[in-house]
């Protein structure tokens, strides 16, 4: 394995994306809202295309702000079709989702001729070119990307310190939040906003992969290891940035073995390799593992 | 060419499907349509719609693996009975994955099926990077992905048509189990039906439906082809036969008008027109969907309201009258009206001028209302209805005397006349007539309380 200076920058924009997106992600794991995140990541698809089409560059910025609105109008429209239509809420945000990923589609389709925009591009920001775009902050030279998620991480910890006390009550009792006396509605709709501006920033940078994959499953691993919000909140970042460093490794370590000589799409491993680790989790954990759970049945077996 | 020959020539073509390729993607979609829509349905009943989108993800690494695999051996990559199924089994491995997550840990539902839906994403991702080293070949892999509606062959069809038939057939034929399925699924298994089999055959129908799909419009489009229609026809209908047949219909249309507006129009990719299609019909069903639509669910919403107001107002005034002891239609003082209830005196004015829109109101004079001949029968029957339904709950459902007039109140406004003839065979023969039997509990004004 040949490890560059290029590498490390790559698992560190990699490891800030993973922690960025696991903190907002265990309250969505928790609130059961687990899909929002892949809903979202789609959806923004007609907010980065208007964008575009106004601005008629790619700078970012008008683009975070395009897509950041739609992401938050997901959560909006969700909310309406299975409030007020009486859908499940999965279904709305199917629904929701695939209408708005349609309409991005059709605008960009249309648009074709004038912009150089498609939507594979879009979608798949690239961890792996990250390196190429550089900044300058004081003497340092430092990828774009890292800057972007590192402020977004740095967000969202500081919302989840101040914010802490309700987002829990409103994360495992709404209605108990709303009798304390403040709105478990405002919590959802700060959730969301975290959510949209996490997702957002992060698959701009490196892709939709890593952004769905870490919202989801580093916060599952921790809350299969913990009852606690604070140790699962840690967990899951811990979690996040090993699926990260484990997953570049992986991708310039593996295909070798198989034959290839290329390595393969670093977003695609961190994502797997998040996986594999939810599968030891699930099998191997000493509480609640599939294996751990024999064995304290064994051993209570045996002491009885 | 100016419009007019535009018009005569190609819209002509579109609608008679007379162009080979228009005639292809035309119907694919309309039987990808029927098909997904029926299929659909299952999935919203048992509140597992993004299941669909869970299980489109999870094919792409089946894509890639056997692409690999298969040009590894020298055969052709690309052979599309090969790639469908290779993503036929690691879609079925996805789905397995969910239930087993669900069953064996904490983990719910919902994320069960973002587990498996970004870490099968992941893994095809890496597949795909990987078929690209190989070489050309691999370029129209993607496809799966967005969907190319355009690239579509006689073999896609000729899927696409077999799938349908074989979800009619299993729709038709085993609609009593599925539906209890959906509804009930303990039930049946109490029942010692073969639930396991079932759902596995419920699953493996959403699956080649999926699979066959994908190549037409990419695997997030075909989420939209499962959820929508099946919602749409959602609000129409509380039969879950009607359900079915309008999910069916409803995704067929939007696949037969989706793909025509496509042909027509320049540069319209064809699986968002049709997701926006339906997404229309979506919208206007959600509104104004028969039965469970907002307009119709409001409408009932303020019907049941104003009868509330009524029956509430009528029995106000008849209980004052009642409480002069002179019987007989007399008039009534608004003041000695609002102290009945607890409403304002706003409220109350509205209650009085649509009472005198319905003809219970014979004159409003000053401060003080009279009924008409037609609003104190009323008024006497309402309040003959609550007081029987006291009477009912003293008697049999032990409720104290001093409870029994709020109680009554929850359910008189939903008596029916037969409900109410049951009553007065429980009770007392002497009730029958119309006047209404004494009140069993002292008549309080609401402030008195």
């Amino acid at each position: 394995m040949i490890w560059m200076e290029m590498d490390t920058w790559i698992v560190l924009v990699g490891v800030t994306c993973a922690i960025a997106c696991a903190l907002p992600g265990c309250f969505l794991v928790l609130r059961k809202m687990s899909m929002m995140g892949d809903a979202i990541s789609h959806a923004v698809l007609p907010g980065l295309a208007l964008a575009f089409l106004i601005t008629g560059s790619r700078s970012s910025l008008p683009m975070f702000i395009g897509a950041a609105v739609v992401g938050l109008l997901t959560a909006v429209f969700t909310q309406w079709v299975s409030q007020f239509g009486n859908v499940d809420r999965g279904a709305a945000m199917g629904i929701v989702f695939t209408i708005l990923f349609a309409l991005g589609l059709i605008l960009i389709v249309q648009s074709a001729e004038k912009v150089d925009l498609d939507a594979s591009c879009v979608l798949l920001g690239n961890i792996e070119w990250t390196p190429q775009d550089l900044m300058n902050i004081g003497p340092l030279e430092i990828p774009r990307a890292l800057v972007v998620l590192a402020s977004v991480m740095l967000l969202n910890l500081l919302v989840i310190l101040f914010f802490f006390k309700e987002l829990r009550i409103a994360a495992f009792d709404p209605e108990l939040a709303t009798t304390t006396g403040f709105n478990a509605q405002v919590m959802h709709y700060l959730l969301m906003i975290m959510v949209a501006v996490t997702t957002v920033a992060s698959f701009e940078a490196v892709g939709s992969i890593i952004v769905i994959a870490m919202l989801v499953v580093p916060p599952c691993c921790a809350w299969m290891m913990t009852d606690r919000l604070g140790v699962m909140l840690f967990l899951s970042a811990v979690f996040g940035a090993l699926s990260a460093v484990l997953g570049h490794m992986a991708a310039i370590v593996v295909p070798p073995w198989f034959g290839f000589d290329d390595s393969a799409s670093t977003s695609g491993m961190m994502a797997t390799v998040a996986g594999l680790l939810f599968m030891m989790v699930w099998i191997f954990d000493p509480r609640r593992g599939l294996l751990g759970k024999k064995v304290g049945k064994y051993i209570l077996n045996r002491s009885a | 060419m100016n419009v007019d020959a535009w018009m005569d020539f190609e819209i002509w073509d579109v609608l008679f499907l007379k162009n080979y390729n228009t005639r292809l993607v035309v119907l694919s979609t309309f039987f990808l349509g029927i098909s997904s829509g029926l299929a659909g349905s299952f999935l919203l009943l048992r509140k597992r719609s993004l299941m669909s989108d869970t299980l489109s993800h999870a094919c792409l690494p089946g894509i890639g693996l056997m692409f690999i695999v298969v040009t590894l051996l020298g055969g052709n990559g690309k052979s599309l009975p090969l790639l469908l199924m290779g993503a036929t089994v690691t879609g079925l491995l996805g789905v397995l994955l969910v239930t087993a997550i669900r069953n064996t840990s904490r983990i719910k539902d919902d994320a069960a099926m973002g587990i498996v839906l970004s870490v099968f994403f992941g893994l095809g991702i890496v597949m795909l990077s990987l078929a690209q080293t190989m070489g050309g070949a691999a370029a129209g892999l993607e496809s799966f992905i967005y969907g190319k509606t355009a690239s579509m062959v006689g073999k896609d069809l000729e899927y696409l048509m077999w799938i349908t038939v074989v979800t009619v057939i299993l729709c038709v034929a085993l609609q009593k189990e599925f539906s209890l399925i959906c509804f009930d699924e303990n039930f049946a298994r109490s029942l010692a039906w073969p639930v396991h089999f079932l759902d596995m055959l419920m699953m493996g129908l959403m699956v080649g439906v999926t699979v066959v799909g994908l190549q037409a419009v990419g695997l997030i489009l075909i989420v939209a082809f499962m959820i929508i229609p099946a919602a749409s026809a959602r609000f129409w209908t509380e039969k879950y036969r009607l359900m079915w047949m309008l999910a069916g219909a409803i995704g067929g249309l939007s696949g037969w008008v989706g793909a025509s507006v496509s042909a027509i129009l320049p540069r319209m990719p064809a699986g968002a027109v049709i997701v926006l299609v339906s997404g229309v019909v979506f919208v206007f069903s959600m509104f104004f969907g028969a039965s469970r639509g907002v307009c119709k669910i409001k409408s009932r919403q303020i019907h049941m309201r104003r009868k509330i107001g009524r029956q509430h107002f009528l029995r106000a005034v008849y209980e004052i009258l009642d409480a002069q002891q002179t019987g007989g239609n007399f008039t009534v003082s608004i003041q000695d009206l609002l102290e009945k209830r607890s409403w304002s005196r706003k409220q109350l004015q509205k209650h009085i001028s649509r009472a005198k829109r319905e003809d219970h109101i014979e004159t409003v004079a000053g401060n003080r209302i009279q009924l008409s001949e037609a609003g104190y029968a009323e008024a006497a029957r309402y309040t003959r209805n609550h007081r029987l339904w006291e009477l009912y709950l003293i008697r049999f459902a032990d409720v104290a005397t001093r409870h029994v007039d709020r109680d009554a109140d929850h359910v008189e406004h939903v008596l029916g006349p037969e409900i109410v003839r049951q009553l007065e065979e429980e009770l007392d023969t002497t009730l029958h007539g119309m006047t209404p039997p004494e009140s069993p509990h002292c008549i309080v004004t609401e402030g008195s309380i």
